[in-house]
């Protein structure tokens, strides 16, 4: 732990956002308006895959009201490249397909028209009078259905990469790739213990509270404007200079607030269609999704299929490890099969490591980034073995974890090799957390797993600025979406020594500050944080010279401490110390307005390690499962503004507590997605759960001034097989298949006493 | 969206002749949490609304010689604090009190969840294992019907075009009775029910004298369990009566597959609840 003492960092002062969020004085996606605007509305596919034969917009174009209709023929073809969003990769090609699409439909969903009408009303009319003439094809949902030989092939071009001799069949297997470490033959040979398992999980949505939105403004003169949701409103500048071949220059991005994003806002759906539509009507555009819109064609994460097999010798040390993942990525190629096989075996010290990973294509909305993207899936596979081989070996999961764990020096299966990390101090914490420390209340049982996430640095850019008074602006270019303003305020108050009510952060459009990689791969308190850090130590620099210049000294010879201007010593000579304020005043005379700006590419971001208890009960004739108990222990480095990294570890918890038991798309025979809302598509409600316990273990990331690791995304690692876990305790029978919901839960325990069952 | 035209008529009468005179396209709102959620989605286009919230025969609660009468339109939240429902009728309070939220309740009604005629709704099977009576009123004057008797299939009723159901009545309760409803939803609320069970029973001492059981969830319409209840009276309630029950239960599901439960769990469930509401039911007859 840090022996610095903090004035700031580790308190928790009221965000700076807060009021305007409690009172609704805050504005989202769908609060921002201008005079004229249009609605903007999208017609879907109600097909899962068929190829369109026609559209006819001429009826629509006619009907008053509606001042543009665009379809696919508005949008330039794309190359066949790759470029990052978020933390996920996409290809241009499909990415406009994913838009509007082209020559096919490949879910229902997919969008292949857009109307901007002057009512919403008039809008709805006309997606109506649009006519669409389909050829349905056979579709496929599942991703080891679509793996199959004979699966219907969503795009004909696709040959699977990364098999050599290079395949000439058209298939749905768009990727195919492994790591390895060690011989993990041999590594087999030595273990006196293996567990082997197939698991699946399901396609779970983000669930962001608000849909997305978006208003674009196109003038005359080809400048654009846009206001939308997002976690980069840079990401949704690239975009749309892409998609639609506008300079940057030229597009101007205001993010709003956002309500939730959880990676699934890294990406576009409305922005170039509002931007075209603005642009054939001469208006601004508004649209914004309804949340059917939202589960039918905005990207959930993959489902996956995990088949594990872990040996391991009598005394609890693993041997060797073997992995197979394969996640589907809807409708275009891009799941996070890499992050889940780099993931999988991540928290532990193996010799011997093999996985494979393969990126499937599938009749359903593209998927996109979510908490920790890919982890999730491999790591319920992983956590599940693990704890089946702690019941076999007859051992505490968290001392077979401390056996095995990865620390400071341990080599990755991926490739890299650990600097300072805290699995084992996040093990130990554990371990002696008031939850582990108490029995199991009876009726109830305890499960254990653990999770990793890499966490990431990327671009960033800020600025801080000195007010004539003395107080501070701080600018940066990443959305808020768990705290960061807070934070990025917190750690400039610390670095310039004032107080944290005297610097107020703002997030600035893209015209106005240095480019910003995405709100995502918990990378803003880490990169732009030290992007903030830096531009006040340019500000503390510019201070330092202000002072000398007014002491007639050497800027060398003045130091900056507590927020004043003080000699280094006194050989310097007598000189009052100078205060921000009074060298704020003086700007003008000493070299005019004083500000800092950084920008960099941050390395180094320290991974984090996650362990999360569970006790909870399983009503044996229901299958209801019932979480009595659940803490989450996690090393953040160090944790700024506490109250806020205790909040996203509760919510990855709660995320992963829906993804284990309930949550599940439902499609009909004809690929039509059932379930498309709060009510049947089911995350917890509040009574569903209890209050979250948290555990939060410091070992500070070298990388980082204050120590700062990523904290957003190890925390939805552990909870499907912390849940599993401990339904294997209580019930005995090892789950396989996500969701544990009741049905499945209560068909498994009737399976397994046949006797008891129903007649 | 065509426009609506909305009326709030004072009386039944007023009630009954707006609704005769739509041709069709007339529909009653009570608390509107089925029609307004239906309208905003699209599938009810009505062109006219009669608001029967102002006709103070469907939005009050009398009691006479034991009986009560519960009006159509009464919401939830009032039910809930009617102390002598609760104390007479405890699971009926508890069946209305679990449609929705706290914010629904203030508005949602037995009647509105009675002629939406959802399969699942929560407050119908406590309806029909008390016994409850409806009351409707029509161009053709009154009449009452057993209130297993308004549903048809999922969204569609018995009632006769301008029909209007005017209020439940419930009769008068033996010493010793009780009734309970229990649902399953896999969240903990704001939820369909999966299966819906009501049981509603009277007590001689340890003997069961008298008992009805009802289901949702389970078929196209609410059930009425007659086995069900045959099987418990003359019972102790003891393990064989109510596994027979809960076979009985098992035997009348007619369930679908679909994005709320399966053929098998439905089934199952069913038995599930019943032996569960039987046991409370039967707890609050003997304090009772
Ligand atoms: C968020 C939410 C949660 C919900 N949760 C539940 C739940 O847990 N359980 C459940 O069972 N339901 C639930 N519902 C559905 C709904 O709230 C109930 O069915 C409620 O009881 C409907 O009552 P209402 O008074 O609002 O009906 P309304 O919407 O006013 O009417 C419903 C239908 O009945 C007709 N109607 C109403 N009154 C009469 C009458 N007196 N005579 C003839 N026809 C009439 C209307 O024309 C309409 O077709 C929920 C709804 C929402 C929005």
């Amino acid at each position: 732990m840090s022996a610095r003492t903090y004035k700031w960092i580790g308190t928790r002062p009221n965000r700076p956002d807060g009021a305007d969020k409690v009172t609704g004085r805050a504005r989202f996606g769908a609060d921002f308006n201008m005079p004229g605007q249009l609605v903007g509305k999208v017609l879907r596919s109600p097909h899962a895959h068929a190829l369109i034969k026609s559209i006819d917009t001429s009826a629509a174009e006619k009907l008053a009201g509606v001042k543009a209709v665009v379809t696919a023929k508005d949008f330039p073809e794309q190359e066949n490249i790759t470029v990052p969003a978020g933390e996920m990769q996409v290809n241009l090609r499909d990415v406009t397909r994913n838009i509007m699409a082209r020559e096919k439909v490949l879910y229902d969903g997919h969008a292949v028209a857009a109307v901007a009408a002057t009512t919403e009303a008039v809008a709805k009319e006309a997606l109506a009078l649009i006519k669409v003439e389909y050829e349905i094809l056979p579709h496929v949902i599942d991703v080891e259905a679509a793996m199959k030989d004979g699966a219907p092939i969503l795009h004909d071009h696709l040959r699977t990469e990364g098999v050599e001799p290079k395949p000439t069949k058209a298939t749905n297997i768009a990727k195919r790739i492994d790591f390895a470490k060690g011989d993990v033959a041999a590594g087999f040979r030595k273990a006196e213990v293996v567990v082997e398992r197939k698991f699946t999980t399901q396609p779970v949505h983000q669930g962001y509270i608000e849909p997305h939105a978006a208003l674009a403004s196109a003038s005359e003169d080809g400048q654009v404007q846009v206001w939308s949701t997002t976690q980069g409103h840079f990401q949704v500048r690239g975009f749309c200079s892409r998609l639609l071949n506008i300079e940057t220059s030229q597009i101007r991005v205001t993010p709003s607030e956002i309500g939730g994003g959880f990676g699934g806002k890294t990406v576009v759906y409305l922005e170039p269609v509002a931007i075209r539509l603005s642009q054939k009507s001469g208006k601004p555009v508004k649209m914004v999704m309804t949340r059917e819109e939202v589960f039918r064609a905005s990207g959930p994460t993959s489902a996956g299929v995990v088949e594990v097999k872990i040996g391991a010798t009598r005394d609890g040390r693993i041997v060797a490890a073997e992995c197979m993942v394969a996640l589907q990525a809807g409708a275009f190629p891009g799941s996070p099969v890499g992050p889940a096989c780099m993931c999988s075996f991540a928290c532990y010290d193996i010799d011997d490591i093999k996985v494979v990973g393969y990126d499937v294509v599938s009749n359903r909305p593209k998927v996109a980034a979510y908490r920790a993207p890919g982890a999730p899936i491999s790591c319920w596979g992983v956590e599940s073995a693990i704890d089946e081989l702690a019941i076999e070996l007859g051992m505490d999961p968290i001392e077979l974890r401390l056996k095995n764990a990865a620390k400071q020096g341990t080599k990755t299966h991926y490739g890299p090799t650990f600097n300072r990390i805290g699995f084992v101090e996040t093990l130990e914490a554990a371990k002696s957390s008031p939850h582990y420390q108490t029995p199991v209340k009876r009726g109830f049982h305890r499960g254990v797993a653990a999770g990793f996430w890499f966490n990431v640095g990327a671009d960033s850019s800020a600025a801080a600025h000195v007010g004539e008074d003395g107080t501070v602006t701080v600018i940066s270019g990443n959305p808020d979406i768990g705290g960061s303003r807070a934070s990025l305020a917190m750690m400039a108050a610390e670095e310039l020594g004032v107080d944290y009510e005297k610097v107020r952060p703002v997030i600035a459009d893209t015209s106005s500050i240095g480019f910003n990689f995405v709100t995502g791969g918990s990378r803003v308190t880490f990169a732009t944080g030290l992007a903030v850090v830096n531009a006040v130590k340019e500000v503390v620099r510019e201070l330092k010279i202000r002072a000398a210049k007014i002491w007639e000294v050497e800027p060398e010879a003045v130091v900056w401490e507590n927020g004043m201007a003080k000699p280094a010593s006194t050989n310097v000579g007598e000189f009052e110390p100078l205060s921000l304020s009074q060298l704020a005043a003086m700007a003008g005379k000493t070299g005019g307005p004083i500000n800092g700006h950084a920008q960099l590419n941050a390395q180094g971001a320290g991974p984090g390690f996650g362990v999360h208890i569970v006790d909870l009960a399983v009503d044996h004739d229901t299958g209801i499962v019932t979480i009595d108990r659940y803490t989450a222990v996690q090393d953040v480095g160090t944790a700024i503004h506490p109250s806020y990294v205790e909040g996203q570890m509760q919510g990855g918890a709660v995320q992963g507590i829906g993804w284990a038991l309930n949550e599940e798309y439902i499609y009909n025979a004809k690929g039509k997605l059932d379930n498309p809302g709060f009510l049947d598509y089911r995350i917890p409600v509040a009574s569903d759960l209890p209050m979250i316990e948290t555990v939060i273990v410091e070992v500070p990331n070298p990388s980082h001034p204050y120590g700062v690791r990523g904290v957003g995304e190890v925390p939805i690692v552990p909870p499907m097989a912390a849940v599993g876990n401990a339904i294997a305790r209580a019930t005995g029978i090892r789950f396989l298949d996500l969701p544990m919901s009741p049905p499945r839960v209560s068909a498994a325990i009737d399976a397994a006493r046949p006797k008891m069952a129903a007649e | 969206m065509k426009e609506a035209r909305y009326t709030a008529p004072e009386t039944l009468d007023e009630a009954v002749a707006l609704l005769a005179s739509a041709n069709g396209s007339g529909r009653v709102l009570a608390g509107g949490t089925d029609l307004l959620v239906q309208m905003r989605a699209g599938t009810a286009k009505p062109g006219l609304i009669v608001d029967v919230k102002k006709i103070p025969e469907m939005t009050t609660i009398t009691e006479k010689d034991g009986s009560y009468r519960i009006g159509a339109a009464v919401s939830g939240a009032v039910i809930g604090e009617h102390e002598g429902l609760r104390k007479a009728w405890p699971g009926i309070v508890e069946a209305v009190n679990l449609i929705g939220s706290t914010q629904v309740q203030g508005r949602a009604s037995a009647g509105g969840n009675l002629c939406n005629a959802s399969p699942a709704a929560d407050s119908v099977p406590a309806m029909v294992a008390a016994g409850a009576m409806v009351t409707i009123q029509g161009p053709k004057g009154r009449r009452e019907i057993p209130a297993e008797k308004v549903n048809a299939g999922p969204g569609r009723t018995t009632l006769a075009p301008g029909e209007i159901v005017v209020s439940f009545t419930l009769p008068v309760r033996p010493r010793n009775s009780g009734d309970a409803y229990l649902r399953l939803i896999p969240r903990t609320e704001m939820d369909i029910a999966v299966v819906g069970c009501g049981v509603s029973l009277t007590m001689d001492g340890d003997r069961c004298t008298a008992a009805r059981v009802s289901l949702g969830a389970v078929a196209p319409t609410v059930l009425l369990v007659e086995d069900a209840g045959k099987a418990l009276v003359g019972s102790t309630l003891d393990d064989g009566a109510l596994e027979a029950a809960a076979a009985a239960c098992r035997a009348a599901c007619k369930p679908i597959d679909d994005k709320r439960g399966t053929i098998v769990y439905r089934t199952k469930i069913a038995g599930v609840l019943l032996k569960r509401a039987a046991a409370i039911a039967a707890e609050r007859a003997r304090s009772h």
